[in-house]
């Protein structure tokens, strides 16, 4: 796995946000669309692609994308 | 690891009852329409049924026991066993058991047992019956399991309140030894206490006038420490891992071909977490029944409802093999494999 590839599924589970406004260093939680919803589908794309299990910890105690990454590669070691 | 089996207990039939108050989640009172179309769209559940104040989880379970003896021709008399699964008794004490053992007019030699499980409390409900019931000393027992969550939750906390609806259930357990063993696979993890919690008014936090004091947690979520916490990220993690691990399971040990059952019923989450755990088990959508659309997550007894309001056509007076999966609060999980009998009855959903 890359942080490029990431970053696009990342990207991936929003449905009104441009895929160009997520990038490694985006602070997710400043995108309009993100909620407690959004959070779920990044829990299940997580679960999908990278076979890991994100605690919802690991979500609050980041902001940005990249930092999220990074736990999954964590978990996943 | 607790997969085990429990022969000669065979389920007679099931009844539920829910209050007749429909609350429209696309009408809330406290939060927009934006917002909740958003989480119509995620959780699946637009509408369900709400108590009125005077009603508790017993009274819906009586109601519901009476319309059940009455359609599988039982006597009160005949009762010698009775479980209820609740978080929401009426009393702090006495058990709730015993008062819907009155009420029905079942005999005092009857065993009563509050168990205050959540979402796995079916499945672990029908264990603590059935191991009562094995050994043919008891003949007939009631298994009554629901909640009026509606009580517990802030009406400003939308992590918690357009989610959950009221209602409870009777199943008829009955000792036949010609009955199919039920397989069970269940556990727990204490580590996640805190995921599904109401903190105050147990006797590690005594309510005091603190336990009152509204805070806001974040925006659209606003509550007191007596009421329910559910952190949505935590338990959906969870349940899209532990589900299909517990499913997993039992049909691996018991060798069980996935293709032979004719329905799972999973507890009734969220409409995300349960296609989630359906695709995670390849399972075809038409055996995986959903009721949470009406009457949401309806706690313990969201098995049974689904059952009586998604199945009653396909599965009433028949044989069926079903699996059942129940995951949440504890956090605790339970799945069960059984086939039903040809007399298996199903009875129409009651209101109270």
């Amino acid at each position: 796995m890359d942080i490029n590839s990431f970053v696009a599924n990342f990207a991936g589970i929003f449905d009104d946000t441009d895929s160009s406004l997520i990038t490694a260093t985006t602070k997710f939680r400043d995108l309009e669309e993100w909620n407690s919803l959004v959070a779920l589908s990044l829990i299940s794309m997580v679960d999908d692609e990278y076979d890991v299990k994100l605690k919802g910890e690991d979500i609050r105690s980041s902001n940005t994308v990249e930092e999220i990454y990074n736990k999954v590669v964590a978990n996943k070691a | 690891m607790a997969t085990f089996t429990i022969p000669n207990v065979s389920i007679k039939g099931v009844a539920c009852c829910v209050p007749p108050a429909i609350v429209e989640n696309l009408k809330h009172s406290f939060f927009s329409q934006e917002d909740m179309e958003k989480f119509v769209d995620a959780t699946g559940v637009k509408q369900r049924r709400r108590v009125e104040k005077n009603v508790c989880t017993s009274d819906l379970c009586v109601k519901a026991g009476e319309e059940l003896l009455k359609s599988i021709n039982w006597s009160p008399s005949d009762i010698e066993v009775i479980v209820l699964i609740t978080q929401s008794a009426d009393y702090l004490l006495p058990i709730s058991s015993a008062l819907i053992q009155n009420r029905l007019g079942i005999s005092t030699k009857c065993i009563c047992i509050d168990i205050p499980l959540g979402c796995s409390g079916y499945v672990y409900g029908m264990s603590v019956l059935g191991a009562l019931m094995n050994s043919g000393k008891f003949k007939k027992g009631l298994l009554f399991a629901g909640d009026t969550s509606s009580k517990s939750v802030s009406k400003k906390d939308k992590s918690t309140e357009p989610l959950f609806g009221d209602a409870a259930s009777a199943t008829a357990f009955e000792y036949n030894e010609n009955a199919a063993e039920m397989k069970f696979d269940l556990g727990s993890d204490g580590s996640g206490y805190e995921a599904i919690i109401i903190k105050d008014g147990g006797f590690r936090n005594q309510t005091t006038v603190d336990s009152f004091t509204e805070k806001e947690y974040q925006e659209g979520i606003i509550r007191n420490d007596c009421q329910l916490v559910l952190d949505g990220m935590e338990v959906f993690s969870f349940g899209i891992s532990q589900a299909p691990k517990t499913v997993n399971a039992l049909v691996d040990f018991y060798q069980i071909d996935k293709s032979i059952v004719d329905f799972y019923i999973f507890h009734q989450a969220n409409l995300m977490m349960n296609k989630k755990i359906a695709k995670k088990l390849k399972l075809e959508d038409e055996k995986v029944p959903i009721s949470l659309d009406e009457f949401g997550n309806t706690s313990s007894a969201s098995i049974p409802m689904t059952i009586v309001t998604r199945l009653q056509n396909q599965i009433n007076n028949k044989s069926s093999k079903l699996i059942l999966c129940g995951f949440g609060v504890g956090l605790s999980w339970g799945t069960v494999y059984l086939e039903t009998t040809n007399d298996f009855s199903i009875v129409n959903l009651v209101e109270y």
